[in-house]
């Protein structure tokens, strides 16, 4: 009966606290800039350990159970031994999370999840020269901030693609150019506009703001100081009035553009194809201020169990063929700058942009905000992203 | 062996049946232990953990003792909004439930034909046997636009309400319309027929006997009623992620912290249950615990 005594002292402590109200806004742990533990890569490879575990975005990991046509899992797992368990995640801050069971091997980290795994340790840096499909990596998505540290990989780029904004042909005219389509021109569709339902969506806020409130100052979307950060706040916060409904399910958002209920706003590539699939009137495209986007990145966890299967696996899923099949089935561009002649339809790499360079030079990709300034700044403090969930809390109301 | 083994089990039941309270103890122990230390343990581990704080970066938990997840509970705007605002849904549905079940029951209580009830009570019973998903994607169709709540509303020139609040509040109360039915008809079922003969003997009309005799002996089997309707109205979040556009309650809130603020969000979830220990407290006057 102890418990129950410590569940009611509890409770008189929650009344007490109701009581005195209180004041002043109290956060008090204060993060530091990025300084991850020094963690060693491994300099070679031993003996596989005949499993490996692992987390990833819904498509990646593919044996053929969802379909058929779409397996690179059952070959790798003949080729090496190494039997896969995989374990589907819906969220970046899911990730973090079971990431940090340390039960987990390796995972497909957005630039949203990539650095916080880094900065805890949880993620350990990868020698590339172990990934020999590592060389034919697009230039562009080696050494980025989201995936390393001071010239440090952390891990093997996967693919990478761009937040794009999708209208109904029909319903939206005339066709619109500019992100000022679901933000300042937003009521012309009240209630019909919608949204990626994630903090990070803030980013494309302050992306528009860069390139339309100049005396602002924005130079990276995921470095802003409390005025840009306020600023990009109550830009979203007047949007909020003409969203139809957020999304962060992607078959959400189709159903919602099939039915009319939304007709504009954000979406990704393979959505925009599967909603024009199933017959909508749709278009996407990136807005002439740029965009957002995501590269995703296969990192080892420091715990990892099974290290040499790991490394195995991060070969594997870059290599041109895997990594052909996985980008077409997922929908994105792929990493290996080989896979592009790999595809069944010859002209995916050309719908994804994947080897154009000066197209992902309008792409901010995701990262993760911490209080020292990314953008190089050091007169003033950023936003950390603690304070981005909180705001997205209040944003929505 | 044998007449050891007897001696042995002998003498238990023999001391068992001398100690009532050591039987009463033991029968107690397990159902008690599972009590203690699954429900009221997990309980105790929600509201310790909502005094620990996070590390704003890593978002690992860092165990110090400190009230400021309570305090910013409290003077967060968006936070009382969204726990205003969950109550009301709460409310309004269980409202909504107990206004559309009283003819319901009334009518399979009392008026149908007597070999009709049961089967009545069975299709009333009938979608809780379908998926909780499927019911409420099917309301997102319903409620979809151009779909059938536009299609049937439009010859009167008004149109469906749309994903939001509304049809948050729709899809709650047709969920949990089935468990305030049952026990406002069995209490309706259980009326002696002779205090409606008495009532009208002494004059009341339909009107009177209804306010006088049908509803005092009833509201204990509605109140019972709304502690399902209620508790399960604030505690769900699915619903108004799929139907509710961009309405947040307070099952949401606590749904987007978990992975990266733990404390906070066992500090949101303790909210419904105090709102709920206090509900229970006031349907407790009522006396409807005891017709639950």
């Amino acid at each position: 009966m102890r418990l129950t005594l410590k569940a009611a002292v509890a409770v008189t402590l929650l009344l007490a606290t109701t009581a005195c109200g209180s004041s002043g806004s109290g956060s008090g742990a204060s993060s530091s800039g990025l300084n991850p533990p020094d963690l060693k890569a491994p300099a070679a490879l031993g003996a596989t350990e005949g499993q490996v575990d692992l987390i990833a975005w819904a498509g990646y990991v593919e044996d053929g159970s969802n379909d058929p046509k779409a397996d690179w899992v059952s070959d790798f797992e003949k080729q090496t031994g190494c039997q896969v368990h995989s374990k589907t995640a819906a969220s970046s801050d899911e990730m973090v999370k079971l990431m940090k069971t340390g039960q987990y091997d390796a995972v497909s980290a957005s630039g949203d999840a990539s650095l916080r795994l880094i900065a805890s340790g949880d993620a350990a840096p990868v020698n590339t020269d172990l990934v020999p499909n590592y060389r034919d990596i697009f230039s562009g998505l080696k050494d980025g901030a989201w995936n390393s540290v001071d010239g440090r990989m952390y891990g093997i780029p996967h693919g990478r693609g761009a937040n794009l904004l999708m209208y109904n042909t029909a319903k939206v005219s005339p066709a619109p150019t500019s992100w000022s389509a679901v933000f300042d021109d937003a009521s012309r569709y009240k209630g019909h506009v919608t949204a990626y339902d994630s903090p990070i969506y803030i980013a494309d806020a302050a992306l528009y703001l860069k390139a339309t409130e100049p005396d602002l100052g924005i130079k990276d979307p995921y470095a802003l100081d409390q005025k840009q950060f306020d600023a990009a706040v109550s830009l979203l916060r007047k949007q909020n009035a003409n969203i139809g409904e957020y999304w962060s399910d992607y078959l959400k958002e189709i159903s919602a553009f099939k039915s009319g209920d939304s007709v504009i706003g954000t979406t990704w590539q393979v959505i925009a194809n599967l909603t024009a699939d199933e017959g909508a009137e749709v278009k996407a495209f990136v807005p002439e201020e740029g965009s957002t986007g995501w590269s995703d990145t296969w990192m080892v966890s420091a715990k990892a169990k099974h290290p040499n299967c790991a490394y195995k696996w991060l070969d594997w899923i870059v290599s041109p063929k895997v990594n052909a099949q996985v980008a077409e089935y997922f929908g994105e561009a792929p990493a290996n700058s080989k896979a592009c002649e790999l595809t069944s339809d010859k002209n995916f790499c050309t719908t994804y942009h994947a080897s154009d360079e000066t197209y992902w030079k309008n792409i901010a990709f995701w990262n993760t905000p911490i209080e020292q300034c990314l953008d190089g700044r050091t007169d003033v403090k950023c936003v950390p992203y603690a304070k981005w969930v909180q705001a997205w809390t209040e944003i929505k109301g | 062996m044998a007449p050891q083994t007897r001696t042995v089990s002998t003498r238990t039941a023999g001391a068992l049946h001398r100690r009532p309270r050591l039987r009463l103890a033991l029968l107690l122990a397990a159902p008690l232990l599972w009590l203690a230390v699954l429900y009221l343990g997990s309980l105790t581990v929600l509201f310790v953990s909502a005094f620990w704080t996070t590390n704003s970066f890593t978002s690992e938990v860092v165990k110090v003792w400190s009230t400021d997840n309570f305090r910013e509970l409290f003077t967060t705007p968006v936070y009382r909004q969204v726990i205003l605002r969950s109550v009301g849904v709460a409310l309004a549905v269980t409202v909504l439930c107990a206004v559309i079940a009283f003819p319901v029951a009334f009518w399979t209580a009392r008026v149908a034909r007597p070999r009709w009830r049961p089967l009545l009570v069975v299709a009333i019973l009938t979608p809780l046997w379908a998926s909780y998903l499927v019911k409420v994607y099917a309301w997102r169709l319903i409620l979809s636009e151009g779909g059938l709540a536009d299609w049937m509303l439009r010859p009167f020139g008004l149109s469906g309400p749309g994903y939001g609040l509304t049809a948050a509040v729709l899809t709650l109360t047709y969920l949990w319309l089935p468990y305030m039915i049952l026990p406002v008809h069995t209490a309706l079922e259980q009326l002696p027929a002779n205090l409606f003969d008495a009532s009208a003997d002494l004059g009341a009309r339909a009107g009177r006997t209804f306010r006088s005799v049908v509803l005092p002996m009833v509201l204990p089997s509605v109140a019972a009623g709304s502690v399902f309707t209620f508790s399960l109205s604030l505690g769900d979040y699915i619903t108004v992620q799929i139907v509710g556009g961009k309405t947040q309650l307070i099952g949401n809130l606590v749904y987007s912290n978990i992975e990266l603020n733990l404390p906070m969000a066992a500090a949101l979830g303790t909210v419904p249950v105090v709102v709920i220990v206090l509900y229970l407290l006031a349907v407790r006057r009522t006396g409807a615990l005891s017709s639950l």
